[in-house]
C-alpha cells in the first residue's frame, strides 16, 4: 500500500476511535449522574447521623468527627472509589470502560498506520504529536486503572480527548511529508516521547487536583454544617476524599515532572548537537522551562505551611494548562527556532 | 489510614522529633493537619538589634514559602520573553519590531524587555532564589552528615498511635527474657537486610531507613547551584562564531577568518585552536516524489576535509545537520545553505577585473536568492550589481516576473540590476557584503531604467551597459554557513543536570520511614508484639510495609519454633 492509502486507513480508525470515546464518555457521564443519585438516596441517614452526632455530649468535635467519618466511608479506601456505597461496578461504568478500550485500540492502529505511512516515528508534526498525545493520555489512564480505580475520571480524560482529537483532525491535519534534516535524529524519538509522557501524567494529575478542590468545597461546606446537597455536584460523594485526591494527584505529577525535567535535559542535548548551543532562550525553550518551574514550585507548596491543600492544587492547574498552551498556543503562533507545527 | 489517626500520628511525630530528622526551614510542613498555632514568623518580635533583624531577615529568605514565591516569580518573569524578540535569539526580529511599534519599543527596551534573560529584573529574582537555596541547603548538608552518623532515635512509648499500627501474638511460648530476645533479635536480622539501620533495646527494635531521600534531596539543589555556577562562569571561557564557505574553499580558525566571532570574556582571540577546514561538497537531496513535499530538503552533507587538531594529520569526514564535527575542542555545526555564483568581470580591454564565488542570501524554500556584487577598481566607473539568481527559473504570467519553483538548479539564472557611482567603500565605514546602498549611485539597466537587466545562465556572458566592460556567470557552487563553538564547560553541566535527575529520582522515590517492632507482656502472661511505622514525607507504601514487615516477622518466629520445637529453651 502506498503513503496516501495508509493515511486515509489512519484517519478512518481514528475517526472510529473519536466515535468510540464519544460514546465511552457518554457512559462515563450517565455513571456521574447515577452517583449524584445514588448520594441523594444516602442523604437521609448520612443527616441523621449528623444529627445524632450534634446532639451528644461532645459537642463541636464529635460533629466535625462525624462529618469527617461520613466523609471517609464514602471515600474507601482509595482502590474501591466509592465501593461501599456502590457494591458492583455499575453497568454505565463498565461500558464506558469497555468503549474506553475499544477506542484505544481503534487509536492505537490509527497511530501506527499512520507511522508505517510516514516511515518514522508518528510524531513529527502537530497533527501526529497531538495523536500520539492522545493516545498516550489514554493509554496512561487505563494503565493506571489497573493499580488504582479512577474510573470516576474517564469523563474527563475522554472529553479531552476527544478535543484533543478534534482540534488535530479539524485544525491541524496535514498530508505526510518526509522529515526535515533537523528533525531526522534520535532526539525526535526520545525527547519528544518522553514529553508526550509527561503531559499524559500532567493530564491526569490535573484532573485529580480538579475533582479535589471540588471535593474541598464540599467538605468544607460539610464541616460548616451546611446541606451537602447545596452543591450540584453530588457525584462527589461517591469519590475519594480531598486529601486522597491530592496524594493521588502528588504522585502522578510528580512522575510527570520527572519525565519533564528529562524532555528538558534531553532537548537541550538535542539542541546542543543540531544548533550548536544547549540554551538559548528560544521561545519553546522558555516555556518549557515556565512549565518545569511551576511544578517545582507546586512540590514546593506541598511542602510549605498554608500552601499544601488546595493552593498547591491550583499551581497543578496552572502548570498544566500551561502545558496545554505550550503546546497549542506557542507552537502555531510564536516565532522560534522550534518551527515544526507542519502548518 | 483515617483521617484522625493521621492527624494523631503527626502530632506524635512534631513531638518525637529527634536529631535523625532532617533540617527543614521554619514553615515546612509535610502532613495537612494545621501545626499547633504557636508563635509565627509573622509577628513581629519585640527589640530586635541589627543582628537579630539581619537573622529575622535570613529566616525569611530562606524559608519555603520565600523560596516558592521566588520560584513562581521566576516562571513569570521568563514569559516576557517569549512574548517579544530577543536581540541575542533573534537581533532582526527586535529591529523590526522597532520598525512596527516605534512607540512601544522605547519604553519595552527601556524595561531591558528585549534582554529579559539578562536583564536585572530577571537575574535578580534567580540570583535571590539561589542565595535563598544555598542558605536552605547549607545547614541541612551539615545537618544529614550528622544524621548518617547517628543511630535511629528510641522506639515511641506507645506504638498504638503511630501510622500502620498492627499487633501479632506468639501462641504458646513463655513470655520470658528468651523469647523477647529472640523476637528482637530476629527483627534486628531482618531489617538490616533490609537496608534499615537498626538499634534494639532489651524490649524493642527501632529501624530507619531512606536516608538517601534526603541525600538525593541535598544533591538536587546542589547541583542546580552546580549549573548555575557552570554556566555563569563557562560562558567567559567560550567563544562561537559563523563562517560562510563556499565548496572548494577553506577555512582556517583564527580571528580575521570568521564572519562574526563572539568570545567569552576570558578568551585569548589570538590563540585559538589551530585547524583547517575545506568544503568539499556540499550535496543537498530534495523531496522529488511525494507530491505534497516537492522540493523540501531532506538531506544535507557537507564532505570537507580536515587539517590539523590533534592527529595534524588531512582527513576526509562529513558534517551534517544534527552530527555536528567535533575537532579541537570545537564544535562545527552545519546551519545554512546557499548558492554561491561565480561572477567574473573584465573591462573592455577583457583584463579581468574582478573574480569570485559570491554567496547570494536565501529568500524562499526553493532558494531564490539575492545577492550583491561590488566592483570598486579596474572599470571607468565603480560598479555595484544587484542580483537574483534563480536555481530553476520560471517566469509567471502575472506582473511578479521570474521565480524559482525547485531549489535544485534545473534551470538557473541569474538576473542583475548595474548601478554606478560612489560605493562608499573608502570611507572606512564598514559595509554589509550582502547589501547595496544605492542611495548615492545611479541605476543604469534593470527595472526602472529604459535598459533591460542582465540575465546570465552558468558560462554565459553579457555586455555591461555604457561600455564598461563584459560579466560572465562561470558557474554555480553552493555555499555552507557553519557555526563554530567552543565551550569548555559543557561536559560539567551535563554532569551536574544527571546529578539533578539522579538527585531528583532518588528524592522523590525512595520512602524515608522508621519502623518499631516492640514486644509487650501481657497481664494473662502471653506475649504480644507490636509493630507501626512513621512515614518521613510521602510514603504511601508505609503501611503495607509495615504489615508485611510484622507478617514476615512472625512467620519467621514461628519456623525458629518449629524448628526448635524440642528445645524449647533455646536462647
Ligand atoms: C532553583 C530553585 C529550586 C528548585 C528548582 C527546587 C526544586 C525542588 C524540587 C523539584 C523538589 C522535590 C524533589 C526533591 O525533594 O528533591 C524540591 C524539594 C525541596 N526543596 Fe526545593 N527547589 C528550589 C529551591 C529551594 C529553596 C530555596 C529551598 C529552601 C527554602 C528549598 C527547599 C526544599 C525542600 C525542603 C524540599 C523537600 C520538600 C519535601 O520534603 O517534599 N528548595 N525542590
Amino acid at each position: 500500500m502506498d503513503t496516501a492509502t495508509l493515511d486515509a486507513a489512519s484517519l478512518l480508525f481514528l475517526l472510529g476511535a473519536t466515535g468510540a470515546y464519544a460514546m465511552s464518555f457518554v457512559s462515563f457521564a450517565l455513571d456521574l449522574a447515577r452517583r449524584s443519585a445514588d448520594a441523594t438516596t444516602a442523604d437521609a441517614s448520612a443527616r441523621a447521623s449528623r444529627v445524632l452526632a450534634g446532639s451528644s455530649a461532645a459537642g463541636a468535635t464529635a460533629q466535625r468527627r462525624a462529618g469527617v467519618a461520613t466523609l471517609e466511608r464514602s471515600g474507601g479506601d482509595g482502590s474501591g472509589g466509592g465501593t461501599v456505597d456502590r457494591p458492583r461496578s455499575p453497568i454505565s461504568l463498565r461500558v464506558g470502560l469497555a468503549l474506553a478500550v475499544l477506542g484505544f485500540a481503534l487509536h492505537l492502529v490509527a497511530t501506527i498506520l499512520r507511522g508505517i505511512a510516514a516511515a518514522r516515528v508518528p510524531w513529527a508534526n502537530m497533527y501526529e504529536f497531538s495523536m500520539t498525545g492522545t493516545l498516550v493520555i489514554m493509554g496512561v489512564f487505563l494503565g493506571v486503572l489497573v493499580v488504582r480505580d479512577l474510573k470516576f475520571l474517564g469523563t474527563f480524560v475522554t472529553g479531552l480527548v476527544i478535543i484533543l482529537l478534534g482540534i488535530a483532525t479539524v485544525g491541524f491535519r496535514v498530508d505526510v511529508v518526509p522529515l526535515p534534516p533537523a528533525l531526522q535524529s534520535y532526539w525526535l524519538v526520545i525527547h519528544v516521547f518522553v514529553a508526550i509522557l509527561a503531559t499524559a501524567f500532567f493530564a491526569l494529575g490535573f484532573a485529580l487536583s480538579l475533582v479535589q478542590l471540588l471535593q474541598y468545597r464540599r467538605e468544607a461546606a460539610a464541616v460548616a454544617g451546611l446541606d451537602p446537597r447545596a452543591g450540584r455536584l453530588s457525584f462527589l460523594r461517591s469519590l475519594p476524599g480531598s486529601e486522597q485526591l491530592e496524594n493521588l494527584a502528588y504522585r502522578l505529577n510528580i512522575i510527570g515532572f520527572i519525565l519533564w525535567t528529562f524532555t528538558l535535559m534531553a532537548g537541550a542535548i538535542w539542541a546542543e548537537r543540531a544548533w550548536g548551543r544547549y540554551w538559548g532562550w528560544d521561545t519553546k525553550e522558555v516555556w518549557t522551562f515556565i512549565i518545569w518551574v511551576i511544578y517545582a514550585g507546586y512540590i514546593h507548596a506541598r511542602a510549605t505551611r498554608g500552601w499544601r491543600g488546595s493552593r498547591s492544587a491550583w499551581l497543578a492547574i496552572i502548570g498544566f494548562s500551561a502545558v496545554l498552551f505550550n503546546f497549542g498556543v506557542v507552537n502555531v503562533f510564536f516565532k522560534g527556532l522550534h518551527a515544526y507545527s507542519g502548518l | 489510614m483515617s483521617r484522625l489517626s493521621d492527624s494523631r500520628a503527626k502530632a506524635v511525630r512534631r513531638d518525637s522529633a529527634g536529631s535523625g530528622d532532617p533540617r527543614r526551614p521554619d514553615d515546612y510542613v509535610d502532613s495537612a493537619t494545621p501545626p499547633p498555632s504557636g508563635p509565627d514568623d509573622t509577628i513581629t518580635q519585640p527589640r530586635l538589634g541589627p543582628i537579630g533583624w539581619l537573622r529575622w531577615f535570613w529566616r525569611q529568605l530562606t524559608s519555603m514559602r520565600t523560596a516558592l514565591f521566588l520560584l513562581l516569580l521566576l516562571a513569570v518573569a521568563a514569559i516576557p520573553g517569549s512574548l517579544v524578540p530577543q536581540r541575542t535569539s533573534d537581533p532582526n526580529g527586535v529591529a523590526q519590531y522597532k520598525v512596527d511599534n516605534p512607540d512601544l519599543f522605547p519604553v519595552l527596551d527601556g524595561l531591558q524587555v528585549f534582554d529579559t534573560y539578562s536583564s536585572v529584573w530577571f537575574s535578580s529574582i534567580y540570583l535571590l532564589l539561589f542565595v535563598s537555596l544555598i542558605g536552605c541547603v547549607l545547614p541541612r548538608t551539615r545537618h544529614h552528615l550528622q544524621a548518617l552518623r547517628s543511630a535511629p532515635p528510641r522506639t515511641p512509648a506507645r506504638l498504638a498511635r503511630m501510622a500502620g499500627f498492627t499487633t501479632r501474638t506468639l501462641d504458646g511460648r513463655p513470655a520470658d527474657d528468651a523469647t523477647v530476645a529472640h523476637a528482637v533479635e530476629s527483627a534486628r536480622a531482618m531489617l538490616r537486610k533490609g537496608g534499615y539501620r537498626v538499634v534494639t533495646f532489651p524490649e524493642s527494635v527501632s529501624a530507619e531507613r531512606g536516608y538517601l531521600r534526603e541525600t538525593g534531596n541535598l544533591v538536587f539543589h546542589s547541583a542546580l547551584v552546580g549549573i548555575l555556577v557552570t554556566v555563569g562562569i563557562g560562558g567567559g571561557f567560550g567563544y562561537s562564531g559563523q563562517r560562510v564557505i563556499v565548496e572548494g574553499q577553506s577555512f582556517v580558525n583564527t580571528l580575521s577568518a570568521y564572519d562574526s566571532f563572539n568570545p567569552g570574556r576570558f578568551v585569548d582571540e589570538n590563540r585559538l585552536a589551530q585547524y583547517r577546514v575545506k568544503l568539499d561538497e556540499l550535496s543537498v537531496t530534495y523531496e522529488e516524489e511525494n507530491q505534497n513535499a516537492i522540493g523540501q530538503p531532506t538531506d544535507y552533507t557537507a564532505s570537507v576535509t580536515t587539517d590539523g587538531g590533534a592527529a595534524g594529520v588531512a582527513s576526509e569526514t562529513a558534517v551534517k545537520v544534527n552530527e555536528p564535527l567535533r575537532i579541537a575542542g570545537t564544535d562545527i555545526y552545519l546551519l545554512g545553505n546557499g548558492y554561491a555564483p561565480t561572477i567574473t568581470v573584465r573591462d573592455p580591454a577583457g583584463e579581468v577585473v574582478f573574480t569570485d564565488s559570491v554567496p547570494f542570501l536565501p529568500q524562499d524554500p526553493n532558494l531564490t536568492s539575492l545577492g550583491v556584487i561590488k566592483v570598486p577598481d579596474g572599470l571607468a566607473q565603480q560598479v555595484g550589481m544587484v542580483g537574483f539568481f534563480y536555481p530553476t527559473q520560471e517566469t509567471s504570467e502575472h506582473e511578479e516576473g521570474d521565480f524559482s519553483s525547485f531549489p535544485d538548479l534545473r534551470n538557473p539564472v541569474l538576473s542583475l540590476n548595474v548601478f554606478v557611482g560612489d560605493l562608499g567603500l573608502d570611507q572606512g565605514v564598514p559595509r554589509s557584503v550582502y547589501e547595496l546602498n544605492t542611495d548615492d549611485l545611479t541605476q543604469l539597466s534593470g527595472r526602472n531604467t529604459d535598459t533591460p537587466g542582465i540575465r546570465l545562465a552558468p558560462g554565459e556572458t553579457q555586455e555591461l551597459p555604457d561600455g564598461l566592460g563584459t560579466v560572465s556567470l562561470d558557474d554555480v557552487p553552493r555555499f555552507a554557513s557553519f557555526d563554530i563553538h567552543h565551550d569548555p564547560t559543557q561536559g560539567w553541566v551535563l554532569l551536574f543536570a544527571v546529578c539533578v535527575l539522579a538527585g531528583l529520582l532518588t528524592s522523590l522515590f525512595i520512602p524515608r520511614r522508621r519502623v518499631w517492632m516492640k514486644a509487650v507482656r501481657d497481664a494473662d502472661g502471653g506475649l504480644r508484639l507490636e509493630y507501626a511505622g512513621l512515614a518521613r514525607g510521602d510514603d504511601p507504601m508505609l503501611e503495607s510495609a509495615v504489615k508485611d514487615f510484622a507478617d514476615r516477622h512472625r512467620t519467621a518466629l514461628a519456623e525458629a519454633d518449629d524448628a526448635s520445637a524440642p528445645s524449647s529453651e533455646r536462647i
